[in-house]
């Protein structure tokens, strides 16, 4: 189950639905929202996603952690909108008969959220500029000489949150 | 053709879009701008799609009164700065708002113009005239709702309105006016009243193969792009609808580019057709949605 939320995500009724008598294992990761980015103070951040691509491809996402690592049950659901900082920006839970893989496909997940779903993070900072996580610097032509062609996925290295 | 010969020596003026849309539509007895056909669109967001790929900014000209009306009100706007002039009136304030560049007047109750007429009328175009326009199927008379003003028209068309004349047709016939034959001698029917109005909807029945907008020429189609993140705010808008002749992808977001400032480079982002990733070299088809993705930051 992938899905998004514009409003404030209660990690325990999610928690709950992965509860099955077949696993002795549960492993969760939560992302919340820090402040400060790259040495710069930030003030809160703004979430948007297309949301119809999003949901398909965070589905398939799912489908892969419980293929590859054999757990039982799998769900994601990530924010938008504004969030203030401490915030919880995107929960993953896992639940498997035993742990190593509740903790691997747990990581797995957040790895491929942050790099395939198209979902944008726009940081709004003390000093009151704003930028698009991973855009803004993309603009100026030094930061792409590292970029790999159009058709692999940009998880940029540079200003990643969390 | 001499005429595009003759110009190829010094550059055209830029050209800019501008809809009329600023009538009282008193025998319509209903707003046509508003009016909407088999599609739903409204006329003049239909005339907005058709005329945006040519030109360099598009505008919709409007009476002040008319600024905030919904319809109205999602598009660049000129005001008319003098009432009761009728169709010329938007012309005269667009000229002095922006002399410098060519407008390419469409009014928005043109039901039948189609892809083909307005391609044919910038091919022709002669920027070293005052004007290009086509001549009526009807009468030979010149058209003047669908034609291309050159900034050489600018100072004798406000002579004309200030020595109180104020007929379009006219001033384009007392002009160095190219006229062009119309490829399809329907597309400029006007529809001023009901009954234009029920023999229009009648003549674009699907069954019916007189209608030319059921036949758009060659390539073109009719697509929709959706915006996020950083191109939505360089775009200005979420979506829109527009007709284009791309092929692909990449050719789309070439002439976008033209049109929005757009920090980014193709290079940066992926694209999505129909709500699953794309690749920049698939063929587009009518009716497709595309989304261009910015880098993604999600988590």
């Amino acid at each position: 189950m992938f899905r998004f939320t514009r409003t404030a995500i209660e990690p325990e009724p999610l928690r709950g639905e992965l509860a099955d008598p077949a696993c002795g294992g549960y492993a969760s990761f939560e992302g919340w929202v820090r402040d400060s980015s790259d040495g710069e103070r930030v003030r809160r951040l703004e979430y948007e996603a297309f949301e119809a691509l999003a949901v398909r491809e965070g589905e398939r996402i799912l489908g892969e952690a419980m293929a590859r690592f054999g757990v039982a049950h799998a769900a994601c659901v990530h924010r938008l909108g504004d969030l203030a900082v401490g915030e919880l920006a995107v929960w993953v839970g896992v639940s498997s008969p035993h742990r190593a893989e509740a903790f691997e496909a747990c990581r797995y997940i957040i790895d491929e959220v942050k790099h395939r779903l198209p979902i944008w993070k726009k940081e709004h900072y003390a000093g009151g500029d704003s930028g698009w996580v991973n855009c803004e610097r993309c603009a100026a032509p030094a930061a792409h000489e590292a970029e790999a062609p159009a058709a692999q996925a940009h998880g940029h290295a540079h200003r990643h949150g969390r | 053709m001499a005429d595009r010969r003759s110009s190829s020596s010094s550059a055209a003026p830029p050209l800019f879009g501008l809809v009329l849309a600023g009538g009282r539509s008193t025998r319509m007895g209903r707003d046509k701008a508003a009016l909407t056909y088999a599609d739903g669109t409204p006329q003049l967001e239909r005339a907005m799609r058709l005329l945006a790929p040519h030109v360099a900014r598009a505008f919709v000209s409007v009476r002040s009164d008319q600024a905030d009306d919904p319809v109205r009100a999602r598009f660049a706007q000129i005001r008319d700065r003098e009432e009761n002039l009728g169709p010329i009136a938007g012309l005269l304030a667009a000229q002095a708002q922006h002399p410098e560049v060519a407008w390419l007047v469409l009014a928005c109750d043109l039901p039948l113009l189609d892809e083909s007429t307005l391609a044919h009328l910038l091919e022709s175009r002669a920027p070293e005239r005052a004007a290009t326009a086509y001549r009526s199927s009807h009468d030979g008379e010149p058209e003047p709702l669908c034609a291309i003003y050159e900034p050489a028209s600018r100072e004798a068309l406000a002579a004309y309105v200030a020595a109180g004349r104020q007929c379009p047709r006219r001033f384009l016939t007392e002009s160095d006016t190219l006229l062009l034959d119309e490829p399809n001698p329907r597309a400029l029917d006007n529809v001023n009243t009901p009954q234009e109005y029920g023999s229009v909807m009648s003549l674009m029945n699907p069954q019916s193969s007189a209608a030319p907008r059921q036949q758009p020429s060659g390539e073109v189609k009719r697509l929709t792009v959706q915006y996020y993140a950083l191109l939505r705010e360089q775009a200005g808008r979420r979506e829109e609808a527009l007709v284009s002749g791309a092929r692909t992808p990449r050719e789309l977001y070439a002439e976008l580019s033209r049109r929005y400032p757009f920090s980014l480079g193709p290079e940066a982002l992926r694209v999505a057709i129909n709500s699953e990733f794309g690749d920049w070299s698939t063929p587009l088809a009518d009716g497709d949605a595309v989304v261009f993705i910015p880098p993604v930051a999600g988590g």
